[in-house]
């Protein structure tokens, strides 16, 4: 009941109860005041694959709301041994109250919430998906906005394994976003997201050419090309570097647009970018903290407070 | 013009899509290591649809599981059950809304793809006509065409 595998597990007023959840608790996240409404409950942080921020907002954000955090990383583990995700899941489930799982296959995150009562949040499963980024980035996005309705997103890089992209795209599409999806031919949306976005009713333009869209765009969510899921390096060589953003590309950009990155970045993001009015990467980061606590209560089914001290 | 001569016990399949009528058998498991004799016409003149294949297996009644598995390849195939070289039964094909342990997800970096993972492999029907099917835990749209490749 409370897991998290894709956006399609939430409703568009859960979403927004969510976000006005994640608001409410910016001060215990910010560590300016104590809430230990998790006292008592323990996190599995289970990471099968590499990950700074993700695993890092999920641990800060159980710990400022009083709980614990236990962790498994597939390196010195039973994992690596070649012990079943059916297996690990069942010891899991006996030791915590609710488990955020990263795994490089997809489909591991449904899988394990088969396998276990305890609730399950997906922190990304392969090229599938990344709900609880998408909860921060939509929380970063009405933070800058003020609402998340009728926006113009550009998404920028790779779109076929950015799993953010994936869920994101499917969430923002529900609340009535045009979305520009700018990548190389052979980093395409796979199609069964662009047909089902276009189910949605929503207008997407696939392009490889990024400049003549920045003009008109509320977000620009650029993305790494990532090196690890291609499977051969002349492929990644291929497509790497092709989209490059820097301070002189969104000097024309509405006043408003905020540039957006899931992080980390390597060189499509320029630096010359921070310190402009648009970079919203870092706060994005940090949006991690008060959205996943939110998505922990949901989770164990604890009623945040509508006021925090 | 009767191809194929009445049978006397078994299962008659009519209206299969022109061609699939080996698809039809490999998903049945009928291919190999049966001895139930087996006819079989194919690119045969319909009234209803231009062209069909249409089987007749010998001394086996079909059951309802496996009628369905035939949903995915000819989903308007009339089937009947022959006893005494009559008509006993007329069975439906029904296409649910999943299939559970009928076909493995195609997809190489589904969690599925390792067999000694426990759970029943599970892929959603999204949409009937045109058929669309999705694995349940990777959410990777199938290859109707190469569907019969990864029955289980």
């Amino acid at each position: 009941m409370g897991d998290l595998i894709t956006m399609d597990d939430l409703t568009n007023k859960e979403i927004l109860q969510i976000l006005k959840e994640a608001n409410t608790l910016l001060p215990v996240a910010r560590g300016e005041t104590y809430l230990p409404l998790l006292q008592g409950k323990v996190l599995g942080n289970l990471f099968f694959e590499n990950s700074t921020r993700t695993r890092m907002s999920f641990e800060t954000a159980m710990k400022r709301l009083g709980g614990e955090v236990i962790n498994l990383s597939s390196i010195g583990s039973s994992v690596a041994k070649g012990e079943t995700l059916y297996d690990t899941m069942q010891m899991v489930d006996g030791y915590t109250d609710i488990a955020v799982i990263r795994h490089p296959n997809q489909g591991a995150a449904q899988y394990s919430a088969d396998a276990v009562s305890i609730p399950i949040l997906n922190a990304g499963d392969g090229a599938g998906n990344h709900p609880t980024q998408t909860m921060l980035d939509l929380f970063t996005i009405h933070e800058a906005h003020g609402s998340l309705e009728g926006l113009n997103v550009m998404m920028v890089g790779d779109l076929r394994y950015g799993r953010t992209t994936h869920s994101l795209s499917h969430a923002l599409v529900r609340f009535g976003a045009e979305l520009t999806l700018v990548s190389p031919e052979s980093l395409k949306m796979p199609a069964e997201i662009v047909s089902d976005l276009k189910n949605h009713g929503a207008e997407v333009t696939e392009t490889e050419e990024m400049a003549s869209s920045i003009g008109s765009a509320d977000v620009i969510y650029m993305t790494r090309i990532q090196k690890e899921r291609f499977p051969d390096e002349d492929e990644y060589n291929k497509v790497a570097g092709v989209y490059k953003l820097d301070a002189s590309d969104i000097s024309e950009a509405k006043a408003e647009m905020i540039v957006m990155h899931p992080l980390p970045r390597v060189n499509e993001l320029h630096a010359s970018v921070d310190s402009t009015k648009h970079a919203r990467y870092f706060q994005q980061a940090f949006n991690g903290v008060p959205t996943r606590m939110a998505l922990l209560c949901r989770g164990l089914g604890i009623k945040v407070p509508k006021k925090v001290k | 013009m009767r191809r194929v001569t009445a049978i006397c016990n078994g299962t008659a399949i009519d209206h299969i899509p022109s061609g699939h009528a080996l698809q039809v058998l490999k998903m049945l498991r009928f291919d190999v290591g049966r001895s139930n004799p087996i006819s079989m016409v194919m690119n045969v003149p319909s009234g209803k649809m231009g062209r069909k294949d249409v089987l007749k297996i010998e001394d086996r009644e079909l059951n309802q599981e496996e009628l369905d598995r035939l949903a995915l390849i000819a989903p308007k195939a009339s089937v009947a059950i022959i006893r005494n070289y009559s008509v006993a039964e007329k069975r439906t094909i029904e296409l649910g809304s999943e299939l559970i342990n009928i076909v493995k997800c195609s997809f190489s970096n589904c969690i599925t793809q390792n067999d000694r993972e426990p759970l029943p492999h599970k892929l959603k029907i999204v949409s009937s006509e045109p058929m669309e099917i999705r694995c349940s835990y990777c959410g990777k749209n199938q290859d109707i065409d190469e569907i019969v490749d990864y029955i289980i």
